[in-house]
């Protein structure tokens, strides 16, 4: 069979049951497919090429047998798929370094949950992908490494910060991914190139071992070539463990399920702000567009308005910075990491973080400690607590008169790698329309809206918390009725 | 005439909690003899990623220390980050407690420096985790993170402290009440018990405060007491030469009695508390808090109370076998096996103390059980041995963890009661000596306690002394 590589999660599982492929020729498959297209897409941080076919060879072993017991079907979904993991998601012996200097040559002891459930299941670790340094970033551009390039336009940038994982999955350079998201950085790297992924309700995947960035925004999601793949990875990786405390004890459910189901009458809101001030118009028409097809699928369009939304900003660049100084404090140079040896303790902390971050991370560690120090945490954090809790219930109150909220996911199409450099303010301005969702802690999902001249945008449905079902229904609707999601970038 | 001076002083204590794991991972807290780094993992190593999770032993070892320091307990309670940079701190962060800390306004009753009972008022009682322990090397440093994340409760009260004695006798007072919880060993020497002292002196009527400083690392009551004393009498004689004091943090130097600067105002940290998003806050139920109140013990006041009611002890008395727990759990051991509290009271707080302090163990590793002690004393009482001869059997018990009577059977120290044998030794004795028989007789009746030894010694102590002297007074009385 041809390209293996292009097919998705669901379609590899089907195949894989019946025998009509092996683990090892999908791994292999992908593992070519890197190997022709990432000196272009540079998607990947760390390749771990023995280890996915170790782990492939153990899933044929399994399938082999299963299916010699007429069990097949009942092995897990996720068995012998080929996996791309953020580098800032911990991985037992495999290197994790955050796009930083600072952990350039840190290889954890631990798996972080979502990977430990991802493994149990016999998912294949390609790799480890590119983000900002310690995810903070809208583009790859804070890597360390240099940034990923964006397959639909190699001169533009993939989205940030999970774009290592949208470059290699629009690349076909793995399967599925699972990024974290902030205030954005899973949905807006599958806008920019045309995929899914979902922000999950904070509490409904665990944070253990994630890197924490901001630890009351931080969540983890899934970023996939379609909405059911998206499903069956959250199914894998959402529930609750008690070594994050802020994980929620609330069943996750079979989203699968949902999928298919009638989405006639559901009413979805159109908040005004999504469609205004700051929005490249070519964007708000695909997005339009979008909303229409939904009317046609029978959902109700209800315009709102979320007159905070253009707060969530400041919120977010208050409590986000304040939460990752602190956050941050452990990369000194004493038990791990990058060390600048230095005559005095206080020498080796200022040249180790010196020399270890990159200037977006030191930008916001000054900008958090700051916001915290005496004198102005009630200015700024506190008042920022409040104000959150503001924006948190503005959202009860829409889901009060509607079922899921839509716009776009960002209000511009990908730039061109170099622009944020040069407008370090106008790029904090492309985080509006994700930010608030992180804020309120409500999930969100993005899926392919079409393009912008030939450049992808998405479309962002926003839900109740705990409510991810019905945005796999109205996604699944969506996509099915347009297909958007089945274009390929041809990369040259 | 001289200027009087006031001292103002409250303490802060952290004690380390007796729980098995560690506050936020499930590591052994029971660090102590382990090779450095065993007891360490991702959460306590403070590895990229790793989360804390809330140590609900520790949870409910505050609580009940708050009820004993008749404190509220707070139904809501929020962790919080203290920020600062130091290598025996992994995270970069202390998880503490800042704004809504889980006990508040209690208090603890000490003796003041007139013998007046006074309320110390305890601000707040916290949780949060300890650090690490640094070994300093030459020219370098090695981190031991094996004590990193040790339950700490942290004990603050209102300046209400008036002299170094006073803030001694609470020091000892807490430390009493936390054992007696099982809490904490509450050990100063072994750094499972720290203190810092904040102190300012002002002229007696002033009413303003005088310039706080701060004494930390005090590691021993000696050391509370001393540091404290010093700083008073250097406060006092700038004042005296018109000084101003300096807001300083000191540290104390043990070796040479003296304070001395550790971080001067311009230097202080700047902690950046803000809650603790990695948990959620602490939510306590009130029958949470009652099934704890069930859990405590008599606590010291109240045992003291009930001692003096019940056993006729004076308050003092009553305190001096109350403080260690297992000290009056022996006493009342004994007072039940044997009746006749004051009689007990002078043997354990006289012989057995003794052998306590010379031989330097606890009462609850010495040999003699309170049973035992009851048996002791019921052979002086039916007269088998005297009282001498009792210390003496006791040591022997101490010694060798014999029973009373088998001692006394083994080295025949039953006392001589029969009245013909003893009357014939009184007879040899004055028959030898017939100078002091005549001296007695002739006025100097003060020889009459010689002629007991005497007797005493002829049957190696065992002579019933009541019957010696009754046989002495006939004979010598003629």
């Amino acid at each position: 069979m041809d390209e293996l590589y292009r097919l998705t999660a669901h379609e590899a599982r089907d195949l894989l049951r019946k025998g009509e492929i092996s683990a090892t020729e999908l791994t292999q498959a992908v593992l070519d497919r890197i190997h022709a297209v990432e000196d272009k897409v540079k998607a990947y941080i760390t390749l771990t090429p023995e280890i996915a076919l170790a782990q492939a060879a153990e899933a044929d072993k399994a399938f082999v047998q299963a299916r010699k017991e007429g069990r097949a079907h009942t092995l897990p979904d996720l068995l012998g798929i080929p996996l791309a993991v953020k580098d800032v998601i911990s991985t037992a012996g495999i290197r994790t370094t955050c796009a930083s200097r600072i952990l350039e040559n840190y290889i954890p002891p631990y798996d972080a949950t979502a990977v430990q459930r991802l493994r149990a299941q016999g998912a294949v670790i390609l790799g480890k992908t590119n983000t900002d340094e310690f995810a903070m970033g809208w583009s790859t551009e804070n890597s360390a490494f240099g940034p990923s390039h964006n397959p639909w336009d190699l001169t533009r940038v993939p989205g940030g910060s999970s774009g290592g994982n949208a470059a290699a999955l629009a690349a076909d350079e793995t399967i599925i991914a699972i990024g974290s998201d902030t205030g954005g950085s899973v949905r807006q790297p599958a806008g920019f190139c045309n995929l899914v992924a979902l922000r999950p309700t904070y509490g409904r995947v665990s944070r253990f071992g994630l890197v924490a960035f901001a630890s009351s925004l931080d969540q983890i999601g899934p970023m996939t070539k379609d909405v059911t793949d998206a499903a069956l990875v959250y199914e894998a990786i959402a529930g609750h463990d008690p070594r994050d405390s802020t994980s929620v004890d609330r069943p996750v459910g079979e989203v699968r399920r949902a999928l298919g189901q009638e989405v006639r009458g559901l009413r979805v809101g159109v908040p005004r702000e999504y469609f205004g001030e700051g929005i490249d118009p070519r964007v708000a028409d695909v997005v339009r567009q979008a909303l229409r097809v939904l009317e046609d699928l029978g959902a109700r369009l209800e315009e709102i308005s979320l007159p905070l939304t253009r707060h969530s900003i400041p919120v977010y660049y208050i409590i986000a910075p304040a939460e990752a100084s602190a956050n941050l404090a452990r990369y000194d140079g004493v038990r791990y990491g990058y060390r600048a040896e230095a005559a005095t303790l206080w020498e080796q902390y200022k040249r180790t973080r010196g020399r270890g971050f990159g200037p977006e991370v030191k930008r916001r560690i000054i900008l958090g400690t700051y916001a915290l120090s005496a004198g102005y945490y009630d200015a700024y954090y506190l008042r920022a607590q409040k104000v959150r809790t503001l924006i948190r219930q503005e959202y009860e109150t829409a889901f009060r008169r509607v079922d899921v909220i839509a716009g776009p996911v960002a209000p511009v199409v990908p730039w061109p790698i170099g622009w944020a450099m040069e407008n370090p303010v106008q790029v904090y301005l492309t985080d509006l329309l994700t930010i608030s969702q992180a804020i309120a802690g409500v999930p969100a999902l993005a899926v392919p809206a079409g393009f912008s001249d030939g450049l992808p945008v998405g479309l962002q449905l926003v839900g109740r918390p705990f409510d991810e079902e019905t945005l796999f229904r109205l996604a699944y609707a969506y996509e099915q009725a347009t297909q958007w999601g089945k274009k390929r970038p041809v990369i040259e | 005439m001289a200027q009087e001076y006031e001292v103002i002083i409250g303490m802060e204590v952290h004690a380390q909690l007796l729980t098995r794991s560690k506050m936020f991972c499930s590591c052994s807290a029971d660090y102590v003899d382990a090779p450095p780094n065993t007891h360490v993992c991702p959460v306590c190593m403070a590895l990229p990623g790793a989360l804390p999770v809330i140590n609900k032993a520790a949870v409910e070892a505050t609580i009940r220390t708050g009820l004993a320091l008749n404190c509220r307990i707070a139904s809501f309670s929020v962790f919080a980050r203290k920020n600062y940079f130091y290598p025996d701190l992994p995270k970069g962060y202390q998880i503490s407690q800042y704004e809504l800390p889980l006990t508040t306004d209690g208090w603890v009753e000490i003796e003041d420096d007139a013998g007046h009972p006074k309320r110390v008022r305890i601000r707040r009682a916290h949780l949060e985790e300890d650090t690490g322990k640094l070994v300093h090397m030459d020219g370098y440093s090695l981190v031991d993170l094996n004590r990193a994340g040790v339950p700490l409760l942290e004990i603050v009260t209102e300046a209400d402290l008036r002299s170094a004695d006073e803030a001694y006798r609470y020091l000892r007072k807490l430390r009493t009440i936390l054992r007696y919880l099982g809490v904490s060993t509450a050990d100063m020497e072994k750094g499972a018990m720290r203190c810092e002292a904040n102190l300012s002196v002002r002229p007696k009527g002033q009413k303003t405060l005088g310039t706080k400083v701060e004494i930390k690392n005090l590691n021993s009551f000696k050391a509370v007491r001393d540091a404290i004393a010093y700083e008073v009498q250097r406060q006092v004689r700038i004042l005296e030469e018109g000084g101003t004091i300096e807001q300083v943090t000191l540290g104390w130097d043990a070796s040479r009695g003296r304070t001395f600067v550790q971080r001067t105002k311009e230097e202080a940290h700047d902690y950046r508390y803000f809650p603790e998003p990695d948990l959620l806050p602490l939510e306590v139920s009130q029958e949470w808090v009652e099934a704890l109140r069930e859990t405590l013990p008599e606590l010291p006041d109240a045992k003291m109370d009930r001692f003096v009611r019940e056993y006729g002890l004076s308050r003092k008395e009553a305190w001096i076998v109350v403080e260690e727990q297992d000290v009056a759990q022996w006493y009342e051991a004994a007072v039940r096996a044997y009746g006749a509290p004051r009689q007990v009271y002078n043997w354990l707080t006289g012989e057995i103390f003794r052998y306590l302090n010379e031989a330097n163990v606890p009462i609850d590793e010495i040999r003699v059980t309170p049973e035992g002690l009851a048996e002791l004393l019921r052979l002086v009482d039916d007269g088998t041995i005297n009282r001498n001869t009792a210390k003496s059997v006791l040591q022997e018990m101490l010694a060798t963890g014999k029973d009373a009577r088998t001692i006394v059977e083994e080295q025949g120290l039953a006392q001589v009661s029969d009245e013909a044998a003893l009357a014939s030794i009184v007879e040899e004795i004055l028959a030898a000596h017939p100078d002091e028989v005549r001296r007695y007789r002739a006025g100097k009746k003060g020889l009459f306690g010689w002629f007991v030894g005497q007797v005493m010694r002829a049957t190696r102590g065992k002579a019933n002394p009541d019957l010696v002297r009754k046989l002495l007074q006939e004979r010598l009385n003629e």
